[in-house]
């Protein structure tokens, strides 16, 4: 009967070196208020200088998304007091973004893609950070001026799961880029939630209520989820008008609930005016070449996987939804394994022992490379599959030349018919009986046959050519 | 006083002598020009207005709200001028944040006219020019935004340059309004001006809105032998008074018998000058004073929570100028206002650079007066409108961002003050404005 309408607004720190309008360092700093300057304190006289690299990477962005790049940007100022914005104004883009426009694809549970409309993207200087200790309140002014790319999408998403998609999404691509390190966490991939509802085939948006500062995809899907159920509550028991405003509200972790900021916050009057200190940004044709400078996109990653490599749909959109993990797939192709059994060996076989062991494939003990070399040892009859598990527990472990553990742990495949032939005839010569009784029709008992010539060959025997063997001495 | 030109050829022992001369007459004048005699290196001494940062001194742009706070950076045009053989020597009052046409403003209270101790020296570098024209500084900076350095020259009788917007470097000048401010020279003679203009300016990186053009001497390339066509305003001259009107019609004779041609042109209204400058400087100084928040530097008020902090600090920090143009800036920005203000002002501040522009095309410079009137008494315009129209001839050549100079052309016979004019030229062009300055100056040949 409702369709919830869901818009994103997105802070992503860009991972430039240096701030957005001065050259302090943005990398951490043990002492507070060490990395700043004139410029990011605010001190009288002091001006701001637009750092190229943020440009190009917003702009990098922009492109990578079919959007709009402005060759002629403005930034703004955007008034108001707070103790952890030194200049009293924050200097964004509001008149005139950097990029506008563009559009995401995002790849839902049923497999199916929709396209999300994006409005724009600006640039903009992050805050520093007020802390409270007790009576004291301290400003740390480390974090103020760094880049920010605020990426607004249109209200184009009708659901949490569609969200949380749209969140994966630009993550990802983010990441791709190399535009920022996109960390919720540590807050340089920070999410507001615009959220409202209306009977299905009303045209007219309801009423969109902001939910601030999530950091984390589950809370965005629990604070749509509750909002979501709040609205529709105040819908049909008449109450939509006076208990739906437009406003801020914050997300209880703890109650799972979102909490109006209304009394905190008074009707802000932002007074936007072009930066007199900034001249427009005009973005340069060397500008232009650098920020198309970019990576495959997991877009078009996927289709290649498809089309070239033969991976499943399926596989091919969990292994290009972050970059590492893509390239270390393709790391592993670099050993000429094929893609069918990499696929394997790093969806099944690695990221399970990852997983267990709490790790990201960033913190893997074992690169691409080695991981392909292993599999590329099996397709070789060097080593057998199940002695490639067992080197993977090892590699799991200790960093350890593959070919070592071979010898060391005694897996070198066996694929000389007159080794295994000698171990066989032993064999049946042990179990005359068995013997006796398979040629009888008591088929199962081939396997017995096959688990002690493996056991006899401590798993090093090639396990085809003990099949075929077996069956002739056998037959 | 020895002229910065002779200085420059002076011994540091001659100018250390100087400078304590200089600090003994200051003190003993009581114009209050200087509010502090720092020194910073070796050099020339140059009197330094209290809103340009020299590293090490304490800055306070004549306001209570910033004591306490000691500049730890040092301006682009401080920097320059140690490398030309200059050094800043002591701070000049102005008025608070360079907000004012009297010097009365200030947090150290009223400067003087050196010519009339009942007369305000003009503003907001009232500092500067009284004491460049009082014999107790050879040359000094100052900074112009709505005629802040021209007018008070033109009071106090001694030359006073604004560069085209971007030839000098804001970087480290205390803002008022972003778009508008330009560090100038203040000095006794034109020569003099044109030796500290070329010290200042130049392109800096640090200033994006600095001028990304090279720069060429012009004190060494001065020619008052050029003959040009100088164009006055023909409708601006009915509203300054009589006094002002004849010296006026005296110098454009002057120009005429010195061989230069004489046209005459029509401009708009100087009433919107006035509207669309007080829109804009507002604006901008509202979001440029923002940052006096009693958090990082300055004065604190005592105070119980934050915005007790903002509010308190602000409330005892500012004079009562500053708050109006505070609050005028907010309302001419707030939601709803924004197109019918700030908008409409920037479509008129374009018409007006246009009709300079227009006139540029047929003249070399604009002649036209500095003020309607010579220096008033001290405490005579209470109105702070009537203020603002003393501005009525400088505000309009910061909106274009042209460069000008006003230098001493006559006496007002009631009551013996000086009166200056100014010459405008295009923009970047501060080597005609300077020929035309230089051969204006001789062919007046001003006796203080
Ligand atoms: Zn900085």
């Amino acid at each position: 009967m409702f369709e919830t309408v869901i818009g994103l607004e997105v802070h992503v720190q860009l991972n430039t070196k240096t701030k957005l309008f001065c050259s302090c360092p943005t990398s951490f700093a043990h002492r507070q208020n060490a990395n700043t300057c004139p410029t990011c304190l605010a001190l009288p006289g002091a001006l701001p200088v637009v750092n190229r690299q943020a440009a190009i990477k917003a702009m990098r962005f922009g492109y990578a998304i079919n959007a709009r790049v402005n060759h002629h940007s403005i930034f703004d100022r955007k008034s108001y007091f707070y103790p952890d914005s030194p200049s009293a104004y924050q200097i964004t883009q509001m008149h005139k973004a950097i990029v506008q426009g563009g559009e995401l694809f995002i790849d839902l549970e049923d497999g199916s893609t929709k396209r999300i409309g994006m409005h724009q993207a600006h640039l903009e200087a992050d805050a520093g950070k007020n802390t409270h200790d007790g009576d004291i309140s301290k400003v740390d002014l480390n974090r103020a001026g760094t880049p920010l790319l605020e990426i607004v999408s249109a209200p184009d998403m009708r659901s949490s799961d569609e969200a949380v998609a749209y969140l994966k999404k630009l993550h990802s691509i983010v990441r791709y880029l190399d535009i920022s390190n996109a960390n919720m966490q540590e807050g340089s991939f920070r999410c507001d939630v615009n959220v409202s509802i209306r009977p299905k085939g009303q045209e007219a948006f309801g009423t969109r209520v902001e939910i601030k500062n999530i950091n984390s995809f589950k809370f965005v899907a629990a604070a749509i989820a509750y909002e979501v159920e709040r609205q529709t509550e105040a819908y049909e028991d008449g109450v939509y008008e006076s208990e739906v405003v437009q406003e801020t509200r914050l997300f209880d972790v703890n109650k799972g609930v979102t909490k109006s900021m209304r009394g905190k916050e008074e009707a802000a009057d932002y007074r936007y005016f072009p930066d007199p200190d900034l001249r427009e940004l005009i973005v340069s044709d060397e500008m232009i070449e650098e920020a198309k400078q970019m990576p495959e996109l997991p877009d078009a990653k996927v289709e290649r996987y498809i089309q070239e490599l033969g991976v499943k749909r399926y596989d091919a959109l969990v292994i290009c939804s972050t970059k590492e993990l893509a390239y270390f797939f393709e790391e592993m192709l670099t050993s000429n394994a094929s893609p069918k059994n990499c696929v394997t060996w790093l969806t099944t076989e690695l990221l399970g022992r990852l997983n267990k062991a709490s790790l990201s494939i960033e913190q893997s003990p074992l690169s691409g490379a080695k991981l392909g070399e292993l599999v590329s040892k099996i397709e070789n009859n060097e080593i057998n599959g199940k002695g490639a598990k067992d080197i993977l527990d090892r590699l799991m472990e200790e960093d350890s030349s593959i070919d070592a553990l071979i010898e060391s742990m005694g897996l070198r495949q066996v694929n000389d018919d007159g080794a295994i032939l000698a171990i066989i005839d032993d064999i049946i010569a042990q179990n005359q009986d068995k013997a006796q009784e398979y040629r009888e029709g008591k088929e199962k008992l081939f396997g017995f046959f096959v688990g002690q010539v493996m056991k006899i060959s401590g798993g090093s025997a090639n396990p085809a050519k003990v099949n075929e063997l077996l069956k002739k001495k056998l037959g | 006083m020895i002229t910065l030109k002779e200085a420059l050829t002076k011994s540091q022992d001659e100018l250390n002598r100087l400078k304590t001369q200089m600090e003994n007459k200051a003190k003993e004048g009581g114009l209050n020009a200087y509010i502090g005699f720092e020194s910073s290196g070796e050099g020339v001494p140059i009197l330094i207005k209290d809103n340009i940062q020299v590293k090490g001194w304490s800055l306070t742009c004549g306001s209570k709200i910033l004591q306490g706070y000691i500049a730890p950076y040092e301006a682009t045009a401080i920097t320059h001028l140690k490398s030309h053989g200059m050094a800043p020597f002591g701070r000049a009052n102005m008025d608070e944040f360079a907000m004012g046409s009297t010097t009365e403003s200030s947090y150290y209270g009223k400067t003087l006219n050196p010519h009339n101790k009942e007369h305000v020296p003009g503003g907001s570098s009232g500092g500067s020019a009284a004491a460049v024209a009082g014999g107790i500084a050879i040359a000094a900076l100052g900074s112009d935004t709505g005629g802040s350095i021209r007018q008070p020259a033109a009071y106090c009788g001694c030359v006073g340059m604004k560069p085209t917007y971007g030839r000098v470097s804001r970087y480290g000048l205390g803002a008022y309004s972003s778009s508008l401010d330009q560090i100038g020279p203040i000095t006794q003679n034109v020569e003099d001006a044109a030796i500290l203009y070329d010290a200042i300016a130049g392109h800096d990186p640090k200033d994006s809105t600095s001028a990304d053009m090279e720069t060429v001497s012009v004190a060494q390339n001065l020619n008052p032998d050029r003959k040009l066509t100088i164009a006055v305003i023909d409708n601006y001259i009915s509203e300054a008074d009589s006094q002002t009107q004849r010296v006026f019609a005296q110098t454009v004779e002057k120009l005429r018998n010195a061989g230069h041609t004489i046209i005459h042109k029509n401009r708009l209204n100087t009433q919107y000058d006035i509207a669309t400058y007080y829109i804009i400087a507002t604006a901008e100084a509202t979001t440029n004073l923002a940052r006096y928040d009693g958090i990082r530097y300055g004065n604190r008020a005592s105070c119980n929570n934050v915005s007790e902090l903002f509010y308190n600090t602000r409330s005892e920090g500012f004079g009562d100028e500053v708050k109006r143009r505070i609050l005028l800036g907010n309302f001419v920005l707030s939601s709803g206002f924004y197109d019918a203000y700030y908008l409409k002002a920037q479509k008129v501040r374009h018409l007006i650079r246009d009709e300079f522009n227009a006139i540029f095309k047929e003249a070399d410079l604009i002649l036209s007066p500095v003020a309607p009137s010579s220096a008033p008494k001290i405490g005579s315009i209470s109105d702070p409108l009537e203020m603002y129209k003393s501005d009525m001839y400088t505000l309009s050549i910061n909106l274009a961002g042209l460069p000008a100079l006003s230098l001493p052309v006559g006496k007002d016979s009631a009551n013996g003050l000086p009166i200056g004019l100014q010459l405008i030229a295009k923009a970047f062009d501060e080597q005609t404005l300077f020929d035309g300055a230089l051969s204006l100056e001789r062919a007046v040949n001003y006796q203080k």
